[in-house]
């Protein structure tokens, strides 16, 4: 059946993509402007790009943003994998409490979540000191550290934190697709259950998982407000810097680097939703 | 005489307070077809896995060759299983899957020089598990279909698959927990026939579980009729079918006419008012039983020359025979017959000492074998539901 648009519709639908759409593609275009004026169009450079790479703050940002990403990803995806493991094989009686509770983080304002960690990181701060000095008074193999402060450890907590709701999300589907014979098979054919998870259940929850990291790494280096209330003054993500920049002298750089920033995101959402796409594809050739 | 296996020694099973298993005394010989048979729910399925070592019992003991195996895990018995719908490893071709059990490293205890025991891992020859696996997908009737991705092969052609990829590791015993459930009827029929000769080729122990009776009493040695936890009767099939012990065993292997009936004394049982000879001794006196009469067994005469008379309420036509519904006295019968007699016409019947067998009244006395509400359903009394069977097995799950 074939729905015919009226053209008032059509018309609505262009309206909506344009300002959704608009803002970022002046952002792009301007980020090629020869010219420190965001209004007025003359000609095109590469120069702010190169400023960009030339600028220490920016590029420690950068590393940091990287690191950080990367590294919770990893963290997360091992931990939410494990985690999704253990849902799967609970009762259902608690799997769906559990799984309601690991889906609020990600509703959840991340004001909220960003204040409630910092909130948290200080407390055990405040915690630690007396702990601390008393470890130190009673040894002395090891003289550890009696004033913390926040920085990339408390940004790397946080960043794991609020990433894992994500893997274990994209990964339990996969699960439960999963022959729940298949593990008994492998166990059967002489596998532990540990072979029978690394040989059986990882490759065939490997999409779930992979899909779950490439989302969790998105997550990361997109976020800024927990980076913000976690990160405390020693380190610094991209998106923190860039919001540093607008408060002082505007520069083209910031579309610059906002554009790189919307291309990699962009980028990685692409895959996902290409290797979701495939999947299901499979899944129905399987199930024809 | 053949060698005792397995054993379960009062085994029972409960599911949070739900007992799934109660008290189940079974010993299984060497090189036996032997079927699990009972309906969706009558723990078969959770016999099974506690054979395989995917379910402790809450009670009991499982014996393997004398040796208590309650604790061991599936992947240290010699036992492999066909699971219900395959458990194919989709990420790995049809040659990868039968290999699978063959890659795992083997622990082997031995002396070494100094003369201590040591536990070294082995792995087999890579030469030694292609021979294997080949001569295991032509034992299937599979040759050529090593490189297909499991995705690729038909429903029969997987569950030959399965088979190999179990029966691969020498097991003494293997285990089928419904096997053909998802086959077509023309493609089980193959299939019944196929693995009794595999059966026989490879000469090693079968458990299969079924609630298909057709299935069980065309294949087994021996069958093990279960409901409600508890075993009903064991036997051969022939012993099965001609001496049932209850009316659920009556009812659920083929047809029965279950009627109440009064043994006089040894070989003489009275129903309907009338005087039976019978083949059946050793009740007392008077005692109230079951009296069973298989719908094939009964001649239909003239009235004039029949022991009982009765009116034709209904005729089925099913091929080989008539299904005729014959009311006596209101009671009403099934009546297997190649002649067909028309609704409202009154028969008379014989029945000869050999049709009549008589059972103990048990717990099922009087829930079967009454034809009154007689329709085409009760063709479909095997054909549960898988949805029914997955249910009993998330419990399992579950625990």
């Amino acid at each position: 059946m074939k729905t015919r648009t009226s053209p008032l519709s059509r018309l609505f639908m262009a309206l909506v993509f344009l300002f959704l759409y608009a803002p970022i593609f002046v952002l792009i275009v301007f980020s090629f402007n020869d010219s420190k004026s965001r209004t007025v169009w003359q000609g095109f450079t590469f120069r702010w790009y190169l400023e960009l790479f030339q600028d220490r703050d920016i590029i420690n940002a950068l590393s940091t943003t990287l690191l950080v990403s990367l590294i919770a990803t990893l963290a997360a995806t091992a931990v939410g994998l494990f985690a999704a493991v253990g849902f799967y094989n609970m009762k259902k009686r608690w799997r769906t409490p559990l799984m309601t509770v690991n889906s609020i983080p990600m509703t959840n304002a991340d004001i909220v979540t960003g204040v409630s960690l910092c909130l948290l990181f200080v407390a055990f701060f405040a915690a630690w000191q007396p702990v601390a000095d008393y470890l130190n008074g009673a040894q002395s193999f090891i003289t550890l550290p009696v004033k913390l402060h926040m920085g990339f450890g408390t940004l790397l907590i946080a960043h794991i934190t609020f990433d894992i709701p994500y893997v274990i999300l994209s990964i339990m589907p996969k699960l439960r697709q999963m022959d729940k014979n298949l593990v008994d098979a492998a166990q059967d054919l002489g596998c532990t259950w540990m072979q029978a998870f690394w040989k059986v259940v990882l490759p065939e929850i490997k999409p779930g998982v992979v899909s779950g990291a490439l989302i969790a790494f998105t997550m990361s280096v997109d976020d800024f407000v927990i980076s913000y209330f976690t990160a405390g003054s020693s380190a610094s993500t991209l998106a923190m810097v860039v919001y540093g920049m607008t408060k002082k002298r505007i520069s083209p750089k910031i579309n610059a680097i906002s554009t790189l920033l919307f291309i990699t995101v962009l980028i990685l959402l692409v895959i996902v939703n290409i290797r979701e796409a495939r999947q299901e594809r499979a899944l129905k050739a399987w199930q024809a | 005489m053949s060698k005792e296996l397995i054993r379960l020694m009062g085994c029972s099973m409960a599911f949070d307070d739900e007992l799934v298993l109660d008290n189940i005394n079974l010993y299984i010989n060497d090189s036996e077809f032997l079927t699990l048979l009972g309906p969706s729910g009558c723990g078969k399925t959770t016999t099974l896995r506690i054979i395989g070592g995917f379910t402790t019992p809450t009670a009991g003991e499982v014996l393997f060759d004398g040796v208590r195996m309650n604790d061991i895990p599936p992947h240290l018995r010699q036992v492999n299983t066909v699971f219900q719908r395959y458990a194919l490893f989709p990420h790995l071709n049809v040659f990868e899957n039968v290999a699978f059990g063959l890659r795992i490293p083997k622990t082997v205890e031995e002396t070494n020089a100094a003369g201590k025991p040591v536990k070294r891992k082995v792995k087999l020859p890579e030469s030694e598990i292609r021979e294997r696996v080949l001569e295991m997908l032509s034992v299937v009737s599979l040759k050529g279909f090593e490189n297909r991705r499991i995705t690729e092969l038909s429903g029969g052609q997987q569950q030959r698959v399965a088979i190999a990829r179990a029966l691969v590791n020498r097991p003494k015993v293997l285990l089928l927990d419904e096997p053909l459930g998802a086959l077509d009827l023309r493609l089980r029929k193959d299939m019944q026939s196929e693995l009794k000769r595999i059966q026989q080729q490879m000469g090693i122990t079968f458990i299969y579980v079924t609630h298909d009776q057709e299935e069980a009493l065309a294949m087994s040695d021996t069958i093990v009729v279960m409901d409600q936890g508890k075993i009903q009767q064991i036997g051969r099939p022939e012993d099965i079918y001609n001496e049932p012990k209850n009316a659920f065993v009556a009812d659920f292997i083929g047809e029965s006419n279950i009627l109440d009936g009064v043994m006089h004394e040894d070989y003489v049982v009275e129903f309907f008012n009338r005087k039976f000879k019978c083949l059946d001794k050793g009740f007392a006196p008077m005692e109230p039983v079951d009296v069973v009469i298989r719908p094939e067994d009964v001649d239909i005469v003239p009235v004039d020359k029949g022991q009982l008379k009765g009116t034709v309420t209904a005729v089925t036509f099913k091929g080989v025979h008539y299904d005729t519904i014959v009311d006596f006295k209101g009671y009403k019968w099934l009546i297997q017959t190649t002649d067909f007699h028309d609704v409202g016409e009154t028969i008379g019947i014989v029945l000869n000492p050999d049709d009549i067998h008589i059972m103990h009244k048990s717990a099922y006395s009087g829930m079967f074998g009454d034809y009154s509400s007689y329709s085409e359903e009760y063709d479909e009394i095997g054909d549960v539901t898988l949805l029914d069977e997955e249910d009993e097995e998330e419990a399992g799950h579950a625990e």
